[in-house]
């Protein structure tokens, strides 16, 4: 039966149709392979087998009858990040403590109302500041990949690495997970996964634990394009309840896949060559523009000269939306109080001394001084205009070309401790990421080849504003190129 | 019309004058609440008028009331003040524990409505015209209650979230009894907008009053300029709840500063809070203490754009406000401008009135209206609504005293028992024989009477008459004497004419 959990979520949504084999079977073999692995690689922190076989023995009761949704049936795996009715939720925080919400993300329901199973809750970086997962209050997921020769445990990237992990590693068929900076296409990078981060207000907020506003978006880690695509038509939706929700309907994208891109015009930023890339990253980036050249698309040298400024201006806006989001975690109404010496101002002070880790406490910081008297000009309301010079840059790009082909990291997977504690070094992961994020396109990062030393490495997709069908095809052209068939080896 | 002169404090290094500004928070008058559609009524039990988004639960969002937002923009327009078509909510971040975000969803930079005035009439019957700055749209906080428990503080967010409206007025109230003025007239613009109940009592209005003194030349200093420099140095008085308790905290913090001043003291700007029981302000916390609110636009919401058919559709739907009623009362019912002012100020006294009014004679309506009945009503220190007699009853009195069946004076005892007994105003003087006597055959055997014997009285008419006095003075005596006789129901004019003729006038 374990060979169940390697079948990709389009295959396995057939053969469920297919009664080749029932809901509750595919969800039981998860579930022990996730019993067996999940002390090795720490993806899941919440595993809901209860909830999981009685979702399959729905499903199955749906199946039987020729019925269900689009994901009947599907177990999948779900960031911490998303709010789970009866679940405890915590976006892998202390001080949301044993927090169970009593209602459920908008994201989440989408997939539910479709029929998917829920296996439990994945690991993530603490409110998804970080790009390795090591900030999670349980510790980090450990990557189902190792440098050839070499045990040293390397990060699925942040901060959805837990996602990265369960789908790399076959703990699920797919998983929800978000993106800030780089939070899906990084770890999908760096674990061979596919993941994308649709149009700013494609996917809705709501009952996401918020990090920053103005930049997360929800989006899948799957196995395939064609799977990616499945998961994020049916995670999208405009939604009243979220006030930034586009309200527009959800095109078809599973369709897109597979479609010739013969005549496209792919651009290729001169600017993404950054100091110190990696040769092979160089030559990856080079192999994709081949492979596309190949599949009849027009390569065109393009320019966003603002690349440079994007990182900075990041790393305000994101810290200066986080520090007022996360004002509410007080120890007040919920979560784990800490009483200090029984003050109100020490109630504060402890609840959050204790229940943030360093990376967060950092990012508050961060973001409370930007935002104060005398610092907002120059700081948060220049990052903003940095931001719509980055959108004008990519405006002004997509006159020349369709989509754009970037690496999606500097580097592949690195090992746990590598970068030390320089927070900025951690930070330069997202160089390649964060642009689509400030101007709210859609992105996708897809496997592409792997490096000398046999670890995974990711090419980017960047769309026009609400052409993700752009993404997937690309992406889906990349992917048939490169017959990206690596695997971990089995070391756990 | 009265002149508008200056609020002096005499101190000893000589005179000073005060300037008020004010911020009147007026709860929006709406079912459900500005982010949330958690109910907003008063008087459930705590914390049960309280969404998910009201208590900041992970992952919740702020989805704007349109009602909200269309009672802020009907606000603006009933204040002839700008209608802002794009607009933007803030963030105001501050720790407190009825503050479940962890910031007040508000509006800083770019409020909904922009700059306005209102004109108020004083009680000593001058005019004077408050500029407004602005008005914005912000979330009210929850409560904290600290009197339920010596070790704990409860809190009830059943307020959190609630719409409110920040009106803020320029500098333009010089005088404790014009901010009072201020905001009895801007209470009356929203209610008969329909925008805020205008309950003080329940804090459903209340105002924060910022007072400097200045010496006289200041205030005229800033209205040439527009720079504050010589107004002084301001303190705000947070939360005042009545008109009375407005104008007792701004006179005794005028009075305050004044003090400090001539003992050759600064005043720190400062917030202060009015206890009403001492009458006395004291200070709350102080420029230094004051929080970094680190304002900054909320990511959350989008800006709020209005089209102009929008707002003009709001504009096609506008009550009549009191202005408005006042000038039709004036026109339509010939009212004198202060009777018309009275009665219009209030939605309900106005209602009161045109149903007294409607087809009968309108002076009189108003005499009885804002003399006789309020007269009383304040007196017994009744609301309106408590009032004994109906407007279809006083209007009942008000046609008998028109179609001459009862006297002016007749008619003062005839409401006099309508309060006592609520009986209709014909039903009594049917009851108890009050019809005026207008038969001339009757009125004359009276006045006969009356002449024959006194004649000493007559004898006076006739040397008055005769010293060029064109109306004798024991003319007026005659004629109450022959009141009396008649038991007052002899028609006034009908005894007038017929007792001049009779004496030969």
């Amino acid at each position: 039966m374990t060979n169940l959990t390697q079948l990709t979520l389009s295959d396995a949504v057939d053969g469920l149709k297919a009664k080749t084999f029932s809901a509750k079977e595919i969800t039981q073999a998860f579930l022990s392979e996730i019993d067996k692995s999940n002390q090795h690689l720490n993806a899941y922190v919440v595993v809901t087998a209860d909830k999981a076989l009685k979702m399959a023995e729905a499903s199955d009761a749906k199946l039987a009858k020729g019925k269900g949704g689009r994901l009947e049936g599907a177990p999948l795996g779900v960031k911490d990040l998303f709010c789970t009715a009866g679940v405890r939720t915590t976006a892998c925080s202390n001080i949301l403590g044993e927090f169970t919400p009593t209602y459920e993300s908008t994201v989440t329901q989408n997939l539910w109302d479709q029929g998917a199973v829920m296996l439990g809750k994945l690991n993530m970086d603490e409110f998804a500041m970080g790009s390795s997962n090591e900030t999670s209050r349980f510790g980090p997921p450990a990557s189902p990949w190792r440098r050839e020769g070499s045990n040293a445990k390397l990060t699925a990237g942040g901060s959805s690495g837990g996602s990265a992990t369960a789908v790399s590693a076959d703990l699920c068929l797919a998983a929800t997970a978000s993106d800030t900076g780089g939070s899906i296409r990084q770890p999908a990078a760096f674990t061979g996964t596919v993941g994308i981060k649709p149009t700013y207000g494609r996917a809705s907020r709501y009952g996401m634990v918020a990090f920053a506003s103005s930049l997360d978006q929800a989006g899948p880690l799957a196995k395939t394009v064609k799977d990616a695509a499945l998961m994020l038509e049916i995670m999208c939706s405009a939604d009243a309840k979220d006030s930034t929700s586009l309200h527009l309907p959800v095109p078809e994208w599973t369709k897109s896949v597979g479609k010739s891109i013969k005549g496209m015009r792919i651009g290729v930023p001169k600017e993404y060559r950054v100091d110190g890339m990696p040769e092979e990253i160089e030559k990856l980036w080079q192999q994709g523009v081949d492979w596309l050249k190949a599949a009849g698309a027009k390569i065109v040298d393009v320019s966003l000269p603002h690349t440079k400024y994007a990182l900075p201006a990041y790393y305000i806006v994101a810290p200066a939306e986080a520090s007022s989001n996360l004002a509410r975690y007080d120890g007040i109404r919920y979560g784990a109080r800490q009483s200090g010496d029984g003050s109100l101002t020490s109630t504060y002070e402890t609840t959050r001394a204790k229940g943030f880790g360093t990376e967060v406490q950092r990012r508050l910081l961060i973001g409370t001084y930007v935002l104060s008297a005398g610092y907002y000009d120059a700081y948060y309301l220049r990052a903003q205009k940095v931001r719509t010079k980055i959108l004008e840059d990519f405006e002004k790009a997509f006159e020349q070309c369709d989509a754009l082909l970037t690496p999606a990291t500097p580097s592949a997977a690195f090992g746990y401790g590598e970068k030390g504690d320089d927070p900025v070094a951690m930070y330069l992961n997202d160089i390649f990421t964060v642009t689509a994020n400030l101007a709210g396109l859609p992105a996708i990062a897809v496997p592409a080849g792997v490096d000398s030393q046999g670890l995974p490495l990711g090419l980017q997709v960047i769309g026009k504003a609400l052409d993700e069908e752009a993404c997937f095809k690309v992406a889906a052209a990349i992917e048939q190129a490169a017959a990206f068939k690596a695997r971990p080896k089995r070391w756990w | 019309m009265a002149d508008r002169k200056p609020y002096v404090i005499s101190g000893r290094t000589g005179d000073w004058e005060v300037v008020m500004g004010l911020e009147v928070h007026a709860q929006v008058a709406s079912n459900s609440k500005l982010f949330s559609g958690a109910a907003t009524a008063f008087g459930n039990d705590p914390n049960t008028n309280v969404s998910l988004v009201d208590a900041a639960m992970p992952g919740m969002l702020p989805v704007i009331n349109k009602f909200c937002v269309e009672q802020a923009v009907k606000t603006g327009l009933g204040i002839n003040a700008k209608i802002c078509n794009w607009s933007r909510f803030d963030r105001k971040n501050y720790f407190y524990p009825d503050l479940p975000q962890g910031y007040q969803i508000s509006q800083f930079k770019s409020p909904i409505v922009g700059e306005g005035a209102i004109d108020v009439d004083a009680d000593e019957g001058y005019t004077f015209t408050v500029g407004i700055e602005r008005l914005h749209l912000e979330q009210d906080a929850g409560k904290s209650i600290h009197d339920l428990d010596p070790n704990a503080t409860y809190v009830d967010l059943n307020r959190s979230g609630v719409a409110l409206m920040e009106i803020v007025s320029r500098p333009d109230i010089r005088s404790p009894a014009e901010a009072a003025a201020y905001v009895k007239k801007l209470r009356s613009i929203l209610i008969a907008l329909g925008t805020c109940d205008g309950d003080m009592e329940k804090g459903n209005l209340r105002a924060d009053v910022n007072v400097s003194v200045c010496r006289p030349g200041g205030y005229d200093h800033y209205k040439e300029t527009g720079s504050f420099e010589k107004l002084g140095t301001r303190c705000e008085i947070k939360n005042v709840n009545s008109f009375r308790f407005i104008q007792m905290a701004a006179e005794f913090e005028a009075r305050r500063q004044v003090d400090i001043l001539e003992d050759g003291g600064k005043i720190d700007q400062e917030t202060r809070l009015y206890n009403a029981d001492k009458d006395e302000t004291r200070s709350m916390r102080s420029k230094e203490d004051a929080h970094d609110y680190r304002y900054f636009p909320d990511p959350d919401l989008l800006p709020l754009e209005l089209t102009g058919e929008y707002v003009a559709s709001i504009r096609a739907k506008l009550p009549e406000l009191p202005d408005q009623k006042r000038a039709r009362f004036v026109k339509d019912y010939g009212l004198k401008e202060y009777d018309a002012c009275v009665i219009a100020s209030d939605a309900e006294k106005a209602a009161y009135f045109e149903a007294v009014a409607k087809g009968r004679d309108a002076r009189l309506a108003a005499n009885w209206v804002t003399q006789d009945l309020f007269g009383y009503l304040n007196k017994e220190g009744l609301e309106l609504s408590q009032s004994p007699i109906s407007a279809e009853q006083l209007g009942g009195l008000i046609c008998l005293i028109a179609d001459n069946t009862i006297s002016g004076k007749i008619a003062k005892d005839v409401f006099q028992k309508m309060i006592a007994t609520g009986d209709a105003a014909a039903k009594i003087v049917e009851r108890e024989g009050l019809k005026q006597v207008t038969d001339t055959g009757a009125i004359e055997k009276v006045i006969d009477e009356v002449i024959a014997a006194n004649p000493k009285q007559v004898q006076e008419i006739k040397d008055q008459r005769a010293a060029g006095h064109e109306k004798p003075k024991t003319l007026g005596w005659f004629v109450g004497q022959i009141m009396k006789a008649s038991s007052g129901k002899a028609n006034p004019a009908a005894v007038n004419e017929i007792l001049t003729k009779k004496l030969g006038l």
